[in-house]
């Protein structure tokens, strides 16, 4: 950044080569992995020693297993292909070369956060992710949403219209659940420390089995608290829709692609921790599956294109909790989910950048239409990413969420509810995805008057395509040909442990046609609505008290709203009137005030703060004293 | 008897002097005599003669201290003791000094303006100092207490130093309020005295097991010794003149203050209060707890609601006052807290410091504000300093990343260390209450970023008054981002000096 005005050109491609370079170098390792048999694929990477004091060693040891190779392929890929896009996406903007430098240091941080071999080097990936995602958040932080006006011109809206999309807004929201999060990893870590001395990941999962059932409990749940932070889970998923308001790269890349999956990277590498504890366990598979399906129907009531993404990424992060929460028969469909969801949604919100691009950063449904035959290139990898995400047999999704979902049923128990959640979150999916296509690319044009949307250049166009083949085929190609998972399961058998059975083929046949003819359902009735010569918008009308709390994202964010801005604002006024007589009086008022009356009136009034700061001296005196004499 | 009742009817029985344990404090009281001659007879001597007079002296008492470095003894038939937590205590404070010397220097000077602050101030800041040392040192409630009234005086007349309304105002509330504090903690030390017959430390700690003193005397007295120090770290509720002190004073004064007050007091406050008093840790810990969860918490949410930096630095500081009360209350039962609080300060004083020099650099950019009211440390000020100023927004990132506690800078492990202290001494819930703090506490750190990356500067940038060019201010910030940085990164050596700070000898 110091050399950012010289730079400036070419910082796009710097970027973009350093992580396509780190990819390259992931692939290496990852073939030399695959040189050695399947219980030697863990290499400890010791590296220096950050310190050693009493009991505690800590190093900045990496780690290469399956697990983190396969975290790592897919962060560098998609971070890769994420670069490429941002040259043509951000070309215009005067301070690419920070976004770039941010970026960069993100992909960074990412990659200390799968490769760390203890918990503390991965809180450091942990933190630094989190702070890129909030700066990234607030990149465009004076540009307000955009409105169309009466007149059907697009306008910069007021920040007190669009309060909850305003970029600072957004990055404080961010940074707060996030924060809440952190809280739980910090505390966890405390925990796990106390309880084993150590923070290497050997020791303490070798230590898991024998914790005391409450205290694994306590770690495995204070740990899956900041993944509902960082992988935007219920109750701490409000961030990630209105982190929309970054550039779409970043909403790609960071909060769908790679960022949000460390949670589920977390379970699954800790996973010898929630085996330990039943309880967490079930937390775990309820907190997914509720998401999935709250996320599901927000994500119906949306009319924001990045926002129906946002949501749908939420509910497909449940999909993934629900399948690292089912033991050793649902991590690797859990995974799976990972690596297609990467792919698929990654697409689908660079898609969706590439109609903003070219309808003037419109981001409204209503306004699109028919983009079909001016946005070809779009139009085609977009619809192939719709597949994957629908469960349409043999796509990418098809195989992964099949998987978590055959895993729940064969799980059995409390794993038969979120199975049957998660077959009936499958058909709204189906709904409001076809819903999103239909709308942007098919029917008639509905966009104003003036707007010519064009395709987008080559390097926007390159990493859809790329990404729309391998939301096509990574599930086959990460599958063995008999659908079982075989291939990619065995490959993380080694970290993750084996299942114990396997389910037969005939009644697996049978749960894949009962989600897929749900999503079928829902593909049909989105068609019905939405394609067809229809006036929809009247059905809404009409059954708006249906409409509304969808809309509205079921109000949670009023609930929240109300509790943190209103609750919490009183208290800080409260506080800044009744204990700081000052700091308030420079936050409203401004210092202005303050040289005036310390200015004029100085002596009297601060005398009389000097007798007031005196009082609570003495009271404070009085306090403690009384204590220490009269204390039974 | 009183001893000095007794000096009356026969000769005072004097103690045997160790030159060679006060080494290090009689070199600062010399070169501070030097400096105040130079001062009087030599008006015209230029800031940088004396500000290299002044790291003369400190140095000098730096390679003294290290001669001593080994030494570990009671001196002064224990008035003075020697050992980990004085070395300790007496390093960081002399960096702690020499930053604020390259700090002062600098000086609030802008083109063509004269100096604001008057030559005096280089003897004062080796008073301050002397003081501080001795504090660390002292195993004698009278001496803490003689101690403690001379780093006060000093610090009392700094912050006052200019002719600054703000400043003015600032110093007398210190001097108000901090007389006040004094005489709660000499009323403690005469309570100690009365309740055990002796105001030397190790005597007060065998007095503690025995059963015959005067039980609630003694207690009513470590209340009020409490008092006191709570005061000098600016603990809640003691802590309302901090944030006008701060904000008023200027930031040279304001830097050493923050960060030199808190090692000497908390050095201090564990030898007193975890070595001597450690026998009363039922009684005193309730207490200590309290005041850290309102430090930490009142610290933190007040912060939230600040405008200025150097006010939010000032609340900053309070609820880092907390943390370490954290690691006080821990440390009578569990040595880790001794060293973990040690090391806590080694770099709280850097990351604070280094905090106040981005904000003296930042307030020299713009033309000087209104006499009253001091400097330019607004958060307006700082929108879009990454732009013009790079290098200083770069260390302003680092210095306020590091007071959140984000691995890997130094802030990190001194929080770590504290937090595991706690656990170890059992004190779980004050650690989560300090997390929460922290956690709060992040917020406001990193809005300063946001203001300073993320926001478009305001006015014309052509506008600023060019800084009056000295290295001063450049290589003090230097060495404070380094040490922040490679504090973080090796932060090993550092720990197992501050473990042998763990014996506290009396």
């Amino acid at each position: 950044m110091l050399f950012g005005q010289r730079l400036r050109a070419l910082a796009g491609w710097i970027a973009t080569l350093a992580v396509a370079a780190a990819f390259v170098v992931a692939l290496a390792a990852f073939f030399e992995l695959l040189s050695h048999p399947g219980e030697e694929r863990t290499q400890i990477l010791r590296g220096y020693e950050w310190f050693t004091s009493g009991d505690l060693r800590v190093a900045f040891d990496l780690r290469w297993d399956p697990l983190s190779a396969l975290m790592a392929l897919v962060v560098t890929g998609v971070s890769s292909l994420i670069h490429l896009y941002s040259i043509g996406y951000m070309e215009h903007d005067e301070r690419r070369e920070t976004f770039f430098s941010w970026l960069n240091l993100f992909v960074a941080s990412m990659l200390v956060l799968v490769l760390a071999q203890n918990f503390l080097v991965m809180f450091l990936g942990w933190e630094g992710v989190g702070l890129c995602s909030y700066l990234l958040v607030g990149f465009w932080f004076n540009r307000r949403l955009l409105v169309v006006n009466p007149l059907g011109r697009l306008v910069e809206g007021e920040p007190d219209d669009t309060r909850e999309v305003w970029a600072p807004p957004a990055a404080k929201k961010a940074f707060l659940a996030n924060r809440i999060g952190d809280v739980g990893f910090l505390l966890a870590m405390f925990l796990i420390f106390a309880t084993t001395g150590s923070l290497d990941f050997d020791v303490v999962f070798g230590e898991a089995g024998a914790l005391a059932a409450g205290t694994a409990t306590a770690i495995a749940l204070l740990l899956f608290l900041a993944c509902t932070g960082k992988s935007a889970q219920f109750p701490l998923y409000v961030w990630l829709p209105d982190a929309m308001a970054g550039p779409t790269p970043v909403s790609a890349l960071i909060h769908a692609a790679t960022m949000v999956t460390a949670g589920v990277f977390l379970v699954a590498r800790t996973h010898t921790i929630f085996e330990a504890s039943g309880t967490a366990q079930t937390v775990v598979l309820l907190v997914g599956a509720g998401t999935a399906l709250l996320a599901a129907l927000i994500a119906i009531g949306q009319d924001d294109i990045k926002k129906i993404l946002a949501y749908s990424t939420v509910s497909q992060l449940g999909y993934m909790f629900i399948g690292v929460a089912l033991g050793p028969i649902g991590y690797a469909a859990g995974m799976l989910h990972l690596v297609t969801h990467a792919f698929f949604k990654a697409q689908l919100f660079l898609g969706a950048g590439s109609v903003m691009h070219g309808n003037d950063d419109d981001t409204d449904i209503k306004h699109f239409g028919g983009l079909r035959s001016a946005m070809p290139i779009t139009f085609w990898t977009t619809m192939a990413a719709w597949a994957a995400i629908v469960g349409v047999p043999f796509t990418s999704g098809f195989y992964s969420k099949d998987q978590v979902l055959a895993a729940a049923f064969e799980h059995g128990g409390i794993g038969l509810l979120a199975w049957a959640i998660g077959v009936f979150t499958a058909g709204l999916t189906a709904f409001y995805m076809s819903r999103y296509v239909f709308l942007t690319f098919f029917g008639e044009r509905r966009w104003p008057e003036g707007r010519h949307p064009h395709e987008s250049p080559p390097v926007m166009t390159v990493p859809l395509i790329v990404l729309a083949v391998l939301a096509l085929v990574a599930g086959f190609a990460l599958t063995t040909f008999t659908g079982e998972g075989g291939r990619f399961q065995a490959f993380l058998e080694p970290v993750l442990g084996a299942p114990e059975e396997h389910e037969s083929l005939a009644a697996a046949a049978g749960l894949s046609a009962a989600a897929t003819g749900l999503a079928a359902v829902g593909a049909i009735v989105a068609w019905l609505l939405y394609v067809r010569p229809f006036d929809w918008l009247a059905l809404r009308r009409r059954w708006a008290g249906a409409w509304r709390p969808l809309a509205e994202k079921l109000y949670v964010d009023q609930v929240y709203e109300f509790f943190t801005v209103n609750l919490g604002g009183a208290l800080a006024a409260f506080l800044a009137r009744n204990v700081d007589q000052r700091g308030i009086d420079g936050a409203v008022n401004g210092v202005a005030e303050l040289v005036g009356s310390s200015a004029r009136s100085g002596r009297r009034l601060q005398s009389g703060l000097v007798r007031s700061y005196a009082l609570g001296v003495l009271g404070g005196a009085v306090l403690i004293v009384a204590f220490l004499v009269f204390r039974p | 008897m009183h001893p000095l009742a007794q000096a009356t009817t026969q000769p005072l029985p004097l103690p045997e002097v160790d030159w060679r344990a006060i080494a290090p404090e009689l070199a600062l009281a010399v070169a501070g005599v030097v400096l105040l001659l130079v001062v009087a007879f030599w008006p015209r001597a230029g800031r940088g003669v004396l500000a290299g007079l002044t790291l003369a002296g400190l140095a000098a008492a730096a390679a003294l201290t290290v001669w001593n470095w080994d030494l570990e003894r009671v001196a002064f038939e224990g008035a003075v003791s020697l050992d980990g937590i004085t070395r300790y205590a007496r390093a960081v404070l002399l960096a702690v000094g020499a930053l604020a010397t390259l700090m002062v220097a600098q000086g609030d000077s802008r083109e063509g303006e004269p100096d604001d602050s008057p030559p005096e101030v280089f003897p004062l800041l080796l008073f301050a100092l002397l003081g501080m040392v001795l504090l660390a040192a002292a195993s004698d409630l009278l001496v803490v207490f003689i101690a403690l009234e001379i780093l006060s005086l000093s610090l009392y007349v700094m912050a006052g130093e200019t002719r600054r309304l703000a400043a003015q105002e600032a110093a007398m509330k210190y001097f108000l309020l901090g007389a006040f504090s004094s005489a709660f903690l000499l009323y403690g030390i005469a309570l100690c005295y009365g309740a055990t017959g002796s105001t030397n430390l190790l005597e007060i700690a065998d007095a503690t097991g025995d059963p015959t003193a005067d039980g609630t005397l003694l207690l009513a007295g470590v209340g009020l010794l409490a008092v006191g120090f709570l005061f000098k770290v600016s603990a809640v509720p003691f802590h309302m003149w901090t944030p006008d002190v701060y904000q008023g004073t200027p930031t040279p004064v304001a830097a050493f203050m923050a960060a030199a007050t808190k090692v000497a007091g908390f050095a201090v406050f564990l030898r007193v209060f975890a070595g001597a008093l450690g026998g009363l840790v039922v009684s005193w810990r309730p207490v200590i707890a309290g005041a850290a969860v309102l430090t930490m918490l009142v610290g933190a949410a007040l912060a939230v609601v600040q405008t200025d930096l150097k006010r939010m630095l000032a609340y900053s500081s309070i609820s880092h006052a907390g943390y370490l009360l954290v690691g006080v209350a821990a440390a009578a039962t569990v040595p880790a807290g001794v060293s973990a609080s040690m090391f806590y300060l080694l770099t709280y004083a850097f990351m604070v410091m280094g905090a106040f020099m981005v904000v003296q650099y930042v307030s020299r950019l713009g033309p000087p504000d209104d006499d009253a009211i001091g400097e330019r440390s607004s958060l307006e000020d700082y929108r879009g300093l990454a732009r013009r100023h790079p290098w200083a927004a770069g260390l302003l990132a680092v210095f306020m990343l590091a007071l959140t506690g984000i691995p890997p800078l130094s802030g990190f492990w001194a929080k770590y260390y504290v937090f595991l202290a706690g656990i170890e001494a059992g004190l779980t819930w004050l650690v989560v209450v300090a997390v929460i703090s922290s956690v709060i506490s992040a917020f406001f750190y990193l809005r300063v970023l946001v203001v300073a990356y993320l926001q478009e500067p305001v006015g014309d940038p052509g506008a600023e008054t060019a800084p009056g060019r000295t290295p001063a201010l450049g290589v003090a910030l230097g060495l404070a981002g380094l040490l922040t940085v490679a504090i973080g990164l090796a932060p090993e050596a550092l720990i197992a000096a501050a473990r042998s700070a763990e014996r506290i000898l009396g």
